[in-house]
């Protein structure tokens, strides 16, 4: 098993005309943290959508390069889209249950792939939500919607069905932005559980928060990848410039 | 004198300044005229709308109150019926001297309809032929003058005829112009609801796939396509409809199945499923379109294909749409006329088959209002049949309020 799990290689990405991502190259190991900083509007959230080819739902995304996931360019003519999301799970921004009820919110992944023993399913449910810690809060009330709980709730729940498709991959877009330190404090012990398991890679404004969970930090701005190392290193000596004052905040 | 001194002060001052040397107070409750009438106008309307719908209810109930009033002699209505006489003459001697072939038309149980298919179709141009030929027979003979008087009183003989036409509602035969009529009920309602079943098993799955690829699957350029070409449908007259189901569908669909009778019940509700698709369609696929993307992008993300997506996803979030789309579906078909007249053969009979020929409820006032003796036992039925409507279309109303909405969405959608 390579230890890089995904590699780009001279990654452009358009929207229409306009470049959004300008040659990217990066190489992200496996069972690892992986943290995306940079200011808004740098592209992180686009990279992120393009390792499970989210951005072909989108009119008008024209990709070049090589986006490879354990050796294979995912953008090859042949590669079933499907499984490929099945392999890259993603955890959006937003918090989007569906209009279901707890169980069934998490059951869904599992059944559209085929789980349809009763006690089979309520055994993945009850993991994925032990796994990301919502399982104490929810386990009388899973007849109930996922739309009644908090947002702190339905993020960790969003995770959770993330989780049940048992992912090589999982992506995480901002995961914890609208969350409270309690619930944010959850979610981060949670990503560290996880990577034992899985490659998680996290885009996050919060610089503590790359700092305490992530092994390695990539900075992003204006659609190119200025830096990527140890975080450590990224956030004590980084060699670039612009990374250090985007770190200490001296920032236009 | 104090306006005068605030203008001129006003005047110094430029406009941004103005705005940002303003102090807000909110210790005096003030008093907002134009919000204070536009609230008082909205409200009037709603109301109004709701006090209108209950008015045509409680008119058209009205109308057919006097057939529950068995206790009182009629009086009345013998007198309206005697005075009108010269009016109803032409339904009356109709009745006369083709009595016998009124009563086959409402009801099939008669030989000479059930023989032949295009008998049964030829009893509804005698049907709308009648009037003519009555406005000629009206001058004519004294004879039927004679009948016409006889009929009138046995009409508007009071109590005992509508306890008797009470009685008969709850028989199977629709025979309203007869020395004895009957006002059975029962084969009307069955007639409407098998229509309504019919139409709603054809038009529900068509329009609500359809609304499905237009809102998921379809592309620009499809959906361009598509939505107006099947909305349009929604601007085509029920006459339309009903002579293209007539003249067409009839004949085609009877050389596919190969049934008896040319006009029944499958043909209308074919015809009126083509009326309440353009509806369904409609509401559906708003319906579909208004579910958030995030749940389309959720659910791919969790590698769900697209079908998936669409009919485990999107479909059950939009559930409380589609049964408003499918409502409006039952009340467009349980209300429509037209293609009830012209496509369903009009006899009224107690019959499960999809292929026998059926009567519905608006059909019936469609059909007999314009010829009806005012006042009469049979008008209030017609009446009757109105609020009948009315009353269905409520339960069914507040039934999918009260148990769809309520239950069966906790059960799709979680409590
Ligand atoms: N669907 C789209 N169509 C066109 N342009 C887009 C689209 N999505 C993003 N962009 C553009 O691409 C650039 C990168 O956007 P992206 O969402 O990746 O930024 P981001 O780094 O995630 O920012 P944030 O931290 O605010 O989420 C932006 O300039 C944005 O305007
Ligand atoms: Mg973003």
């Amino acid at each position: 098993m390579s230890e890089n799990k995904i590699h780009t290689e001279n990654m452009f990405l358009y929207y229409s005309e306009k470049m959004a991502l300008n040659n990217i190259s990066i190489t992200i190991p496996e069972k690892k943290v992986t943290a995306f900083i940079g200011p808004s509007g740098c592209g992180k959230s686009t990279f992120l959508r393009s390792l499970n080819r989210m951005n072909d739902l989108i009119d008008g995304v024209k990709i070049e390069g090589k986006v490879m996931i354990d050796g294979v360019n995912i953008y090859d003519k042949n590669i079933d889209v499907v499984n490929l999301r099945k392999k890259v799970g993603m955890v959006f921004q937003k918090s989007n249950p569906f209009a279901k009820s707890i169980y069934e919110n998490i059951a869904y992944g599992p059944k559209i792939n085929g789980v349809n023993d009763k006690s089979h399913l309520d055994e993945i449910v009850e993991t994925a939500l032990k796994n990301a810690a919502i399982w104490e809060e929810v386990k009388d009330r899973l007849g109930d919607s996922a739309l009644g709980l908090s947002g702190g709730q339905q993020q960790r729940l969003c995770i959770a069905r993330t989780l049940a498709v048992n992912p090589e991959i999982v992506l995480m877009d901002e995961p914890a932005s609208a969350l409270d330190p309690l619930s944010t404090a959850k979610i981060e012990e949670l990503i560290v559980q996880l990577k034992e398991k899985y490659t998680i890679v996290i885009v996050t404004h919060n610089m503590q928060q790359a700092a305490r969970i992530s092994d390695n930090t990539a900075f992003f701005y204006l659609g190119e990848l200025i830096e990527h190392d140890k975080t450590k290193k990224i956030f004590t000596n980084p060699d670039k410039k612009q990374t250090e004052d985007y770190i200490t905040g001296r920032f236009g | 004198m104090t306006k005068k001194e605030k203008k001129g002060k006003m005047k110094k001052l430029s406009g941004l300044e103005k705005w940002q040397s303003e102090r807000i107070d909110i210790t005096q409750k003030r008093f907002r005229i134009g919000d204070y009438l536009a609230e008082k106008v909205i409200k009037g309307v709603a109301y109004l709308s709701i006090a209108i719908v209950f008015l045509i209810f409680v008119f058209v109930f009205r109308e057919s109150f006097p057939i529950f009033n068995t206790s009182k002699p009629a009086t009345e209505t013998q007198v309206i019926a005697k005075q009108d006489s010269q009016e109803t003459y032409g339904a009356v001697t109709d009745n006369g001297s083709a009595g016998q072939k009124q009563e086959t038309y409402g009801a099939v149980s008669d030989s000479a309809s059930k023989s032949n298919t295009q008998e049964t179709y030829g009893a509804v141009t005698d049907q709308s032929a009648a009037p003519k030929e009555t406005v000629q027979a009206g001058d004519s003979t004294n004879s039927k003058n004679k009948t016409s008087d006889t009929y009138t009183v046995s009409a508007g003989s009071g109590s005992d005829d509508n306890r008797s036409a009470l009685k008969s509602m709850a028989s199977k035969e629709w025979v309203p112009v007869s020395a004895n009529p009957r006002y059975g009920l029962l084969a009307l309602i069955l007639g409407t609801i098998k229509i309504t079943l019919i139409s709603l098993l054809f038009a529900a799955p068509l329009s609500i796939l359809a609304a499905l690829y237009v809102s998921v699957f379809a592309n620009k350029r499809m959906k361009e396509l598509i939505k107006p070409t099947i909305e349009l449908l929604a601007g085509f007259p029920s006459v339309v409809i009903g002579f293209f189901a007539l003249m067409v569908l009839a004949t085609f669909l009877q050389s596919v199945f190969h049934y008896e009778t040319r006009l029944n019940s499958f043909v209308g509700g074919i015809a009126m499923g083509i009326a309440a698709i353009p509806i369904i369609f409609t509401i559906t696929e708003d319906a579909l379109t208004a579910v958030p993307k995030s749940f389309y992008e959720a659910s791919l993300a969790l590698g769900a294909s697209k079908w998936q997506t669409a009919f485990f996803v999107i479909l059950p979030a939009a559930t409380p749409g589609i049964f408003a789309a499918i409502l409006l579906g039952i009340g467009r078909v349980f209300g429509e006329t037209m293609i009830a007249l012209m496509a369903t053969g009009n006899a009224a009979q107690m019959d499960l088959n999809p292929f026998a020929s059926v009567r519905t409820l608006a059909a019936t006032i469609g059909a007999e209002m314009a010829e009806v003796v005012f006042g009469d036992t049979h008008y209030n039925v017609l009446f009757l049949i109105g609020s009948l409507l009315f009353i269905f279309t409520f339960v069914i109303n507040a039934v999918a309020e009260f148990y769809v909405k309520g239950k069966l969405m906790k059960r799709i959608q979680g409590k």
